[in-house]
């Protein structure tokens, strides 16, 4: 078996925030690794710096200091619009608060990557009723985001990450704004995902949710505190409700 | 190309999804163009109007009349006798070279019935130079003749309005109809052709009868309201002033011509005060015009500075998603050009037709200046673009991060 690729490699990382008056250490020298293959759930309490790592990781803030390289690519000192072609093409990102345009069909909401990525019309709709299928929305490809919940919301948000095929799927509190028996449907989805060989990067501060990881990773004050294998691991077979439609 | 289609739809697409706020900004753009549009037309068309009033009222004509102009107090209603039939004689026996014809004329208001119709109107009492000194058309019948004047025949010619206010409608032919005036009978002669009127007069609401008859047998005076001079011809028209001036201020024995009983006042002097008060009206009315416009283009300001701003998260996701500066820029951009054209069309059209609407109702002369227009219309638009190019390229040059947290 050859040896997994690295997705992401983090050295050094520091991200300081300056006002006038005062200076923030939000990240302080993180250094780690994530293998292509992995899921990852980076916890910490808030104000720990979990989500100015995440916006690093996900090309969205730059460091103060330090390297990334996100698969194989140099990222810290691209321009704005490079760092937009990285977003574009490598990470699918899934946010705590969905951000889904609004009164926008379920449909166009996933094909937006695919629009800026210059894939024309016919596969876009082809792409992203796939993957609407695959988060078992098929039923729902013209409702608009308001007309849906918030679990089906988030499964949109899923599927648009997915029509590019990034090296990363990033998720930022993932079950944050949805009910419990709907996030355990969420928590499947990433599994499946994962099992099917995509790389996730989870942030949460849920420990039921971070459970569901392989790898737990814990901040605290910018620092990693803890980065060990996930034993207790809670997995689909705990989880009574199937919610994939297998293909 | 086919990119380019796809911004319009998404663009027409995002316009639609909100659709007050869509319908706010080209309401604003669209009064603010509409409302220049039309004033400026009313303000022209009514100048237009003005001018050809007076051009109608005769070709180079030099109008007297009684009273000096020099007089500083407000005129009164205090008859004027300084003008009589025996200078009107005189200055006809005079042969002025400058002068080729001469109308005098004595007006007063009457009441005038026919069978059970009455109406109260302008008796013009006028000889036979009248309707060439002041471009008379008979539609039908005859004017007064010297020998109407000389026999003091009771005979009266109409314009269009007192047909109809006698008769019921303006194209009843009313020729051989007798009308009772100040109790007298008059046979109708001839009608008029309408010459329309000028705010709150209207030059159709007139009987011309024999000035003789007038004078004598109806209003029982001596004096004369006017005498109207027609020069030669245009080159001439000072020099005939100065003649006809001249020649009554000695027929007058005054010597100082800052005592002339009598004021001399030509066409162009008319149509130069004139032509000055509408041009201030058209001033007043651009000014108002200009105010719509900044208001109009403050509206569209706001609008489009609202709509971006608020969209700053929408923004922050697009570019999370892999949307480059440009990409969004020229996303907004397109949307406002959608909304300040369409406003745009829409405010010019409604302009003109408020304009085409304001002429038929005081039936003037209907005017779009196409200056007016493009001035409106390039205003909105170019407020429009920038304001809906300048916050949307703030916004795309925000950090994703910031966009997205935007409240």
């Amino acid at each position: 078996m050859p040896k997994p690729k690295s997705i992401i490699v983090v050295k050094n990382l520091s991200k300081i925030y300056k006002t006038d008056v005062l200076e923030t250490v939000a990240l302080d020298n993180v250094s780690f690794e994530i293998k292509e293959g992995e899921f990852v759930a980076i916890m910490g309490p808030s104000g720990s710096g979990k989500s100015t790592l995440m916006h690093i990781i996900g090309a969205l803030d730059k460091p103060t200091s330090g390297h990334y390289v996100l698969d194989g690519k140099n990222v810290e000192n691209l321009s704005d619009d490079e760092l937009s072609e990285i977003r574009n093409k490598k990470i699918g990102f899934i946010f705590q608060a969905f951000n889904l345009l609004p009164r926008t069909t379920t449909l166009t909401n996933v094909m937006l990557p695919m629009t800026y990525a210059g894939i024309p019309k016919e596969e876009r709709v082809k792409i992203a009723t796939k993957f609407l299928n695959l988060v078992g929305l098929s039923d729902r490809l013209n409702h608009t985001s308001n007309q849906i919940s918030g679990g089906q919301q988030q499964r949109v948000a899923i599927a648009r990450s997915l029509v590019l095929n990034p090296a990363l799927i990033l998720a930022d509190e993932p079950t944050g704004n949805i009910a419990s028996a709907q996030a355990d449907e969420i928590m499947s989805i990433f599994e499946k995902l994962n099992d099917q060989g995509h790389t996730i990067v989870m942030i949460t501060h849920e420990p039921d949710i971070a459970q569901t990881a392989k790898r737990i990773i814990f901040i605290r004050d910018g620092k990693i505190v803890q980065d060990s294998i996930n034993k207790n691991r809670r997995t689909a077979a705990n989880i009574k409700k199937e919610v994939l439609k297998h293909d | 190309m086919t990119e380019f289609f796809e911004l319009l739809k998404e663009s027409i697409r995002t316009l639609r999804l909100n659709k007050m706020r869509t319908s706010l900004a080209v309401l604003g753009i669209v009064i603010g163009i509409g409302s220049v549009i039309a004033l400026i037309s009313i303000g022209q068309s009514s100048q237009a109007a003005i001018t050809s009033q007076i051009t109608a009222l005769g070709s180079n004509l030099i109008t007297i009349s009684p009273g000096s102009q020099s007089s500083g107090r407000i005129r009164t209603a205090t008859v004027r006798k300084t003008l009589t039939l025996a200078d009107a004689e005189a200055l006809k026996a005079a042969d002025l070279s400058a002068v080729k014809s001469v109308s005098p004329e004595y007006s007063s208001r009457l009441q005038v019935v026919a069978g059970d119709a009455n109406t109260n109107t302008t008796i013009y009492g006028a000889t036979s130079t009248y309707s060439e000194i002041h471009n008379l058309k008979i539609s039908g019948g005859r004017f007064i003749t010297e020998s109407d004047y000389n026999s003091n025949s009771h005979i009266a010619i109409l314009g269009p309005t007192v047909v109809e206010d006698l008769f019921g409608s303006s194209s009843y032919n009313p020729i051989s109809e007798i009308i009772r005036i100040n109790g007298q009978n008059f046979t109708i002669v001839g009608v008029t052709v309408a010459k329309g009127s000028s705010g709150m007069t209207d030059s159709d609401d007139v009987i011309y009868v024999p000035l003789s008859t007038a004078m004598k047998q109806l209003f029982g005076i001596t004096y004369l309201s006017a005498i109207s001079i027609q020069a030669a011809d245009s080159e001439v028209m000072v020099q005939a002033q100065n003649q006809v001036g001249y020649f009554l201020l000695a027929r007058h024995k005054i010597t100082d011509t800052t005592k002339a009983d009598f004021t001399i006042k030509s066409q162009e002097d008319l149509l130069t005060t004139a032509s000055s008060v509408a041009g201030t009206f058209t001033s007043l009315l651009s000014g108002v015009a200009a105010i719509s416009l900044i208001v109009g283009g403050i509206g569209i300001m706001n609008i489009m500075l609202v709509t971006v701003t608020e969209r700053t998260r929408e923004i922050g996701l697009r570019k999370a998603l892999g949307a480059k500066k440009k990409t969004i820029i020229t996303q907004f951009l397109t949307e406002s050009v959608i909304l300040t054209f369409t406003g745009g069309i829409l405010g010019v059209i409604i302009g003109i037709f408020t304009s085409y609407f304001y002429s038929r109702v005081n039936s003037s002369t209907f005017t779009i200046s196409p200056y007016s227009v493009l001035l409106a219309f390039s205003v909105s638009v170019v407020i429009g673009v920038i304001f809906g190019w300048y916050p949307a390229k703030r916004a795309a040059s925000l950090q994703p991060i910031e966009a997205l947290r935007y409240e």
